[in-house]
């Protein structure tokens, strides 16, 4: 047992701190650091500073122009960048597409795709929700149908996020209605710019189009765009989603989002006294950062097995579900710290550069936003209540 | 970072582990509770010489361990079995407190704690609840000696105890950390008497008064009236063990529900089949491993700073507090009718984990505790 880090790993967090200083552009922190709307250019922008140094493919093998980190470094290069307030990475093309196309994608799709993403001259979305197909994934309706050299797709995608700034899109199609329901699906890449594409905004309540519908009309995808066999996409999907599931705790969002929070409640008043003074509010904030004390270690448990070999299980699970509490908790009482001025919706004051001033404190509206935002938390990538059959299945063998 | 045990603490993991499974029984510990010791003495002795009670020490304390990763291992696998030996009250508090502060002489009684012989620690007072600080009985100086007066409350094992570690002050007020010394005071010694009692969740302890207890002038541990950073460091000891404690319960009560669960049949099916008791399970689940992820925080920063230590302390306990009730009371209604009879072994550990809270303060206690220790 030994809780620290050992003198590399103690190395290596310098030197990403080093980096960090030196590279990451103050515009963007500080951006992200007050609850800013951030533009596609300002991702690209991000991406590039990583790519020249190599540390964009995050999850990636040397092999394929990725960090080839183990599970321990990718732990802190997460805990940095966001302590540091740095854009994520956007995880559609890197952590999830990526992967699947190194281990199920030809060789011909791994020498072209792999690049551009790292590049970032494709813009991946994902299309996997459908209206009828949530957290039953294996319902998927959109359908593939082989003419010649070319799939015929038609259907239609949701929930897809940052869609309106993709160029490609990934999509699971079904492609047989034989068997059970996993069996017929499969997993297609297609160009966005095709006739038949259409993407509309949704826009959430939180008042911003982060999501959006994809239609899919007669689209003509390319034979050479299936990934893998034909009817084995369900395989394919569920390993994108184990490593989607890479970060699942969201620690470092949390830690930063406490900081915050506690920066926050110094300057707000209270009966003259400042909000983190009130008994009441100290109570729960001290609660929150008790149950984050324990899931960092729970979640550098399994960091720590994972670097060893061992492939995470279930534990995913159950890291996805607490983080996902634990975060929407502090964002609960971050909206409630900020008082009445949750109230004033000033949407235009998001933007950089607006010359339209925020009503009371700068740090109000992204709160109370992030607040909504981050109900999605315990929805997406399986909802917790998946989850928790996961858990009652997988480990509890109920 | 490395979250494994060493290879010595894995193999008195795995032998404490048999051993226990081998040799506790319910009806046990039932007689246990009711013998004249308060405890099994087959039990203590067959730890004594596996040399569980030298693994609370340290090497250069007579023992072979004393880091907080092993009373972390000692201490689930006493949890697990449901036992209650007095290794918190004799080798962690008395036994920690002589080896911390003690003089050669008095560090004899180290290793005849190792060997299995009984102290107690005789600190919390009437009207204390969970502060340490509290301390009225007096110690006044008595020509070349010491006379003690005072009452203490709750002591563990004292039936059992053949001597005592004992706080009085001897300068100061009541609630002052300033003027707290340590006296060993033998049981039998005139002026001492206890009533003992037994406990929820097993055991027996007492309430033991001191009217005019004298004793000679080396019966005072460690210097005079600076006693209190030791008590302190010594309840953080006694807190990581009993939270390591009460994880070894939650493992054993987890173990007992899930197998319950898959064993009941109701409206045709077992009932491990329905969702909605399948999620309550999954969140029992997740919160045990957050208590063990705290017993894990607490152990591994023992050794830290004061401030580091005691916020670990409290983290730690608050977040056992509110683990050990949701797996008890999850665990009793998920077992329906069952659950609330005597007879079945659950009632045992559920009655034990609940009583965690209520020693070394409980979670309400240590929230606001940990509050304090943060705006520091």
């Amino acid at each position: 047992m030994d809780l620290t880090y050992t003198d590399d790993q103690k190395a290596f967090r310098d030197e990403v701190r080093t980096f960090l200083n030196d590279k990451l552009p103050s515009r963007l922190s500080g951006k992200v650091a007050s609850g800013k709307r951030l533009t596609k250019a300002d991702y690209e922008e991000w991406h590039a500073i990583l790519n020249e140094r190599g540390w964009l493919g995050v999850t990636w093998p040397a092999e394929f122009g990725g960090t080839g980190w183990d599970a321990v470094q990718r732990h802190i290069f997460e805990e940095e960048t966001t302590r540091a307030h740095a854009p994520r990475i956007v995880p559609f093309g890197l952590n999830m597409l990526g992967p699947v196309l190194m281990k199920y994608g030809s060789k011909a799709q791994q020498d072209h795709y792999l690049p551009r993403i790292l590049n970032s001259d494709d813009w991946w979305c994902q299309g996997y929700s459908e209206p009828g197909a949530g957290s039953d994934l294996a319902a998927v309706k959109t359908t593939a149908v082989r003419e010649g050299d070319h799939y015929i797709v038609n259907g239609q995608k949701t929930w897809t996020t940052l869609g309106q700034y993709a160029n490609m899109i990934f999509c699971l199609v079904r492609t047989s209605k034989e068997g059970k329901p996993q069996e017929g699906i499969s997993f297609l890449l297609i160009d966005m710019d095709s006739p038949g594409v259409e993407v509309r905004p949704i826009v959430l309540i939180d008042g911003e189009a982060e999501v959006n519908e994809v239609w899919l009309q007669d689209v003509k995808v390319p034979a050479e765009n299936l990934v893998g066999e034909e009817n084995r996409g369900w395989t394919y999907a569920k390993y994108l989603l184990t490593h989607e599931r890479t970060n699942i705790a969201g620690v470092g969002f949390a830690t930063t989002a406490l900081e915050n929070l506690r920066r926050i409640a110094g300057l707000e008043q209270s009966s003259g006294k400042p909000l983190i003074e009130n008994p009441f509010f100290a109570a729960k904030l001290a609660q929150v950062e008790i149950d984050l004390m324990a899931m960092a270690t729970t979640n550098l448990r399994t960091i720590a097995a994972a670097a060893a070999g061992q492939a995470p299980g279930a534990e995913s699970s159950m890291l996805k579900i607490k983080g996902t509490v634990i975060r929407q908790e502090i964002n609960a009482l971050t909206r409630r710290a900020v008082g009445p001025y949750a109230l004033p919706f000033v949407s235009e004051a998001l933007d950089e550069g607006s010359n339209v001033d925020p009503v009371g404190p700068d740090y109000a509206l992204p709160a109370t936003q992030a607040y909504f935002n981050n109900r999605k938390l315990s929805i997406y990538g399986g909802s917790n209540e998946v989850q928790r059959q996961i858990i009652s299945k997988a480990i509890l063998e109920l | 970072m490395n979250f494994q045990l060493t290879e010595e603490r894995q193999m008195l993991q795995d032998s404490l582990r048999r051993y226990l499974a081998d040799t506790v029984s319910p009806e046990m510990l039932a007689e246990a509770t009711e013998s004249e010791a308060g405890h099994s003495e087959t039990l203590w002795s067959g730890l004594a010489e596996m040399g569980v009670i030298g693994a609370l020490f340290s090497e250069h304390d007579g023992g072979f361990g004393g880091a907080g990763f092993d009373l972390a291992v000692v201490f689930e696998e006493t949890g697990r079995a449901g036992a209650f030996e007095p290794l918190v009250a004799s080798g962690v508090l008395a036994g920690g407190l002589i080896a911390a502060r003690g003089s050669e002489a008095q560090k004899a009684r180290v290793e005849d704690i190792i060997g299995g012989a009984i102290l107690g620690f005789a600190h919390s007072e009437p009207g204390a609840r969970y502060d340490l600080d509290h301390v009225e009985t007096k110690a006044t100086k008595d020509g070349a000696g010491w006379r003690l007066d005072g009452r203490k409350t709750v002591v563990e094992h004292a039936g059992a105890a053949e001597a005592f570690v004992v706080s009085a002050r001897t300068g100061g007020e009541t609630r002052d950390a300033e003027g707290i010394s340590l006296f060993l005071v033998p049981a039998d010694a005139p002026g001492l008497t206890t009533r003992d009692y037994p406990l929820n969740g097993g055991g027996r302890a007492g309430e033991v008064t001191l009217e005019g207890v004298s004793l000679p002038g080396d019966a005072l541990i460690g210097a005079e009236g600076d006693a209190f950073p030791a008590i302190e460091e010594a309840a953080a000891r006694a807190t990581c063990a009993i939270c390591a404690e009460a994880l070894g319960l939650m493992e054993s009560i987890r173990a007992l529900t899930v197998d319950y669960l898959k064993q009941r049949k109701q409206f045709g099916q077992p009932i491990g089949k329905f969702q909605a008791l399948q999620h309550r399970m999954a969140d029992v689940l997740i919160e045990i491993e957050q208590a063990r992820s705290a017993v894990i925080n607490l152990a591994g920063h023992l050794a830290a700073d004061r401030v580091t230590r005691e916020r670990h302390v409290s983290a730690t306990k608050n977040l056992i507090g509110r683990a050990g009730r949701l797996v008890v009371e999850e665990a009793i209604q998920l077992h329906g009718g069952i659950g609330m009879t005597e007879e079945y072994a659950l009632g045992h550990l559920a009655k034990r984990l609940t009583m965690v809270d209520h020693r070394f303060g409980d979670t309400d206690h240590h929230l606001e505790r940990f509050i304090r220790l943060s705006a520091a």
